[in-house]
């Protein structure tokens, strides 16, 4: 006989099935939303790709990085120069962009690699200040006041808009459903080990290197599409704009009020972040303060995030990645009804 | 020999904290090493399962040199080990420890894992623990832990560090039991341990180190025995 395991619920199962026909309704919007809702959401699937790259990077491997706006930034200016140089389609640049960054960042590891704890983070930021000094020495690319991009004059305002809005609905879906794939994998195991004790985590046959450099250059990859994505949208680039440590803070804070190291603590993060810019931005510096402050209460006192509260008031993982035994005579201890995935 | 190690050495600045150490384990025997705090008994299991490097000197496990691997291809190749202070996956539940440790250190399936896992929490008494968090268990299920997860990898050599430090006399007692069935089952082990009776029952050698080097080695009773060991590890005078 052999081991029963449960990997979801009934509940995760309808949460699962929400966001699929929330996916297939917001597919439908340039149909009949508001060009203004799809600008909205580009912006905030630009910072839930790198907020979630973040989540994987420094809540899953222990890697504070401070510095991932150097991949943005560095997508962002790939896919301009494919596009106004050589006059590659911006649309078909993002994933290109994406790759040249994932590329750009194993040079980088070597570098950033020998540093450890505040060390790393500092010294990633730096490595991203590199970056923008480098590209604001660029003058093809509008030197360090940048430049516009070009190559979508051709095309038609709203099927620009929709497009974008697309792509950036395509990139956001692709990036939950991969790492939510990858985490539930035996990999994921691996990764949340290390999260927990990298040291427990090498000796029991993990290559923690190995894992985190893979860990590193995927974070990279998605960076660098986010920033793509983001200046396919907003069609005017600059040095400062694309590897501002903003980037980076937004990120760090989209995920503390989520929860770190879990999966739904980004998107969570991005949806709470998205309403507070909206609503309350006009406070200006106020709002800013408030932001940080947020940020600070959330740290010290609720470590979980929404993502970890919600769970616990559900009684169920909304995207469960746990492998739950199930035990001979004790009741399973979910309050969810289990639903049972696989039998060996 | 299972394990051959010859004349390692590690040290810290000036610090010498293995000086020139050989020893070596049979497969199926059981190792007790002794010494008082700070005598490098856990740098030792850092050297032989890779957690340090040797400065100089060999190690090596089933006739092939393991001294440059790094900890996760020792472990792979069958070293597992616990630690003294227990070193839990927190947030993964006690099952999930149990799968990654077969699923990386084993190398098998998950299916498989999910089995090995089982299987290895229902004969270390941790099957009722199975999905709550590593880090909420007790100190006597951390210890326990420790051990599962190690033998999870499916080691040929097993590196237990002061795993009933700390426990209470039923308590230790238990763990002894459990010790002999998994050493019955053929699998070496070196057992750093200060709860002596508990090592003397199982151990089939013992080796005594006092500041990084070997003091004594031999049978049980006769390390015991010998006045250099009494003088420095019991605080008797010879």
């Amino acid at each position: 006989m052999g081991a029963t395991v449960i990997r979801s619920t009934r509940g995760s199962k309808a949460v699962l099935a929400g966001a699929v026909v929330a996916v297939v309704v917001a597919a439908s919007l340039p149909l009949w939303g508001e060009s203004s809702w799809m600008r909205e959401f580009v912006e905030i699937s630009c910072y839930l790709i790198f907020a979630m790259m973040w989540n994987l990077l420094a809540g899953y491997g222990g890697m504070v990085s401070v510095g991932q706006q150097a991949f943005f930034g560095l997508g962002g200016y790939v896919m301009l120069a494919l596009g106004n140089l050589y006059g590659v389609n911006p649309f078909l640049a993002i994933p290109i962009a994406a790759a040249v960054a994932a590329l750009a960042s194993l040079p980088v590891s070597k570098l950033a690699f020998r540093l450890q704890g505040g060390y790393f983070s500092i010294g990633t930021w730096v490595i991203a200040e590199v970056f923008r000094l480098s590209i604001a020495n660029v003058s093809a690319v509008g030197g360090g006041s940048g430049t516009s991009l070009t190559a979508l004059r051709g095309i038609s305002r709203s099927v620009r808009e929709s497009t974008t809005y697309w792509v950036a609905l395509a990139c956001v879906v692709a990036s939950v459903a991969l790492v939510y794939v990858f985490l539930r994998s035996k990999e994921g195991l691996a990764l949340q080990a290390i999260r927990d004790s990298e040291v427990a985590a090498e000796s029991q046959g993990i290559g923690v290197e190995r894992m985190k450099l893979a860990v590193y250059v995927v974070a990279a990859f998605g960076c660098g599409m986010a920033g793509a994505l983001y200046f396919v949208s907003n069609l005017r680039i600059s040095p400062d704009a694309a590897f501002g440590v903003d980037w980076t803070a937004f990120a760090i804070f989209i995920v503390m009020i989520g929860g770190i190291g879990r999966i739904e603590g980004p998107v969570i993060g991005a949806i709470v972040f998205w309403a507070l810019n909206k609503f309350c931005s006009d406070y200006g510096t106020w709002y800013q303060l408030g932001l940080g402050l947020l940020a600070i209460v959330m740290t010290l006192f609720f470590r979980e995030g929404l993502g970890g509260f919600l769970n616990r008031r559900l009684g169920f993982d909304m995207l469960p990645t746990r492998r739950i035994l199930k035990l001979g005579a004790e009741p399973v201890a979910l309050k969810s009804q289990p639903v049972v995935e696989a039998r060996v | 020999m299972l394990l051959q190690v010859d004349n390692i050495s590690k040290s810290y600045g000036s610090l010498k904290v293995t000086r020139d150490v050989s020893f070596s384990v049979e497969e199926g025997h059981t190792l007790g090493i002794l010494g008082p705090n700070g005598a490098g008994k856990t740098t030792l299991f850092n050297l032989i399962s890779g957690d340090v490097r040797v400065d100089s000197g060999r190690i090596s496990f089933a006739g092939r040199d393991v001294s440059a691997l790094r900890p996760h291809q020792r472990c792979r190749a069958g070293i597992g080990r616990s630690y003294q202070v227990p070193h839990p996956f927190g947030n993964m539940s006690v099952f999930e420890n149990l799968v990654t440790a077969a699923c990386f250190g084993a190398q098998v399936s998950e299916r498989a894992a999910w089995d090995m896992a089982e299987e290895i929490l229902a004969k270390t008494g941790l099957l009722a623990q199975a999905n709550k968090p590593a880090g909420s268990l007790t100190l006597l299920n951390r210890k326990r832990l420790e051990l599962a997860r190690a033998l999870a990898t499916r080691p040929r050599l097993l590196l237990l560090d002061e795993i009933a430090g700390g426990l209470t006399e039923p308590e230790a007692a238990e763990l002894v039991a459990e010790l002999k069935r998994i050493k019955a089952e053929g699998v070496t082990m070196i057992w750093i341990e200060h709860v002596v009776h508990a090592l003397m029952s199982i151990a089939d050698r013992l080796l005594v180190i006092n500041f990084g080097e070997k003091l004594a080695e031999g049978e049980p009773q006769a390390v015991m025995n010998n006045p250099d060991v009494r003088r420095v590890y019991m605080g008797l005078e010879a």
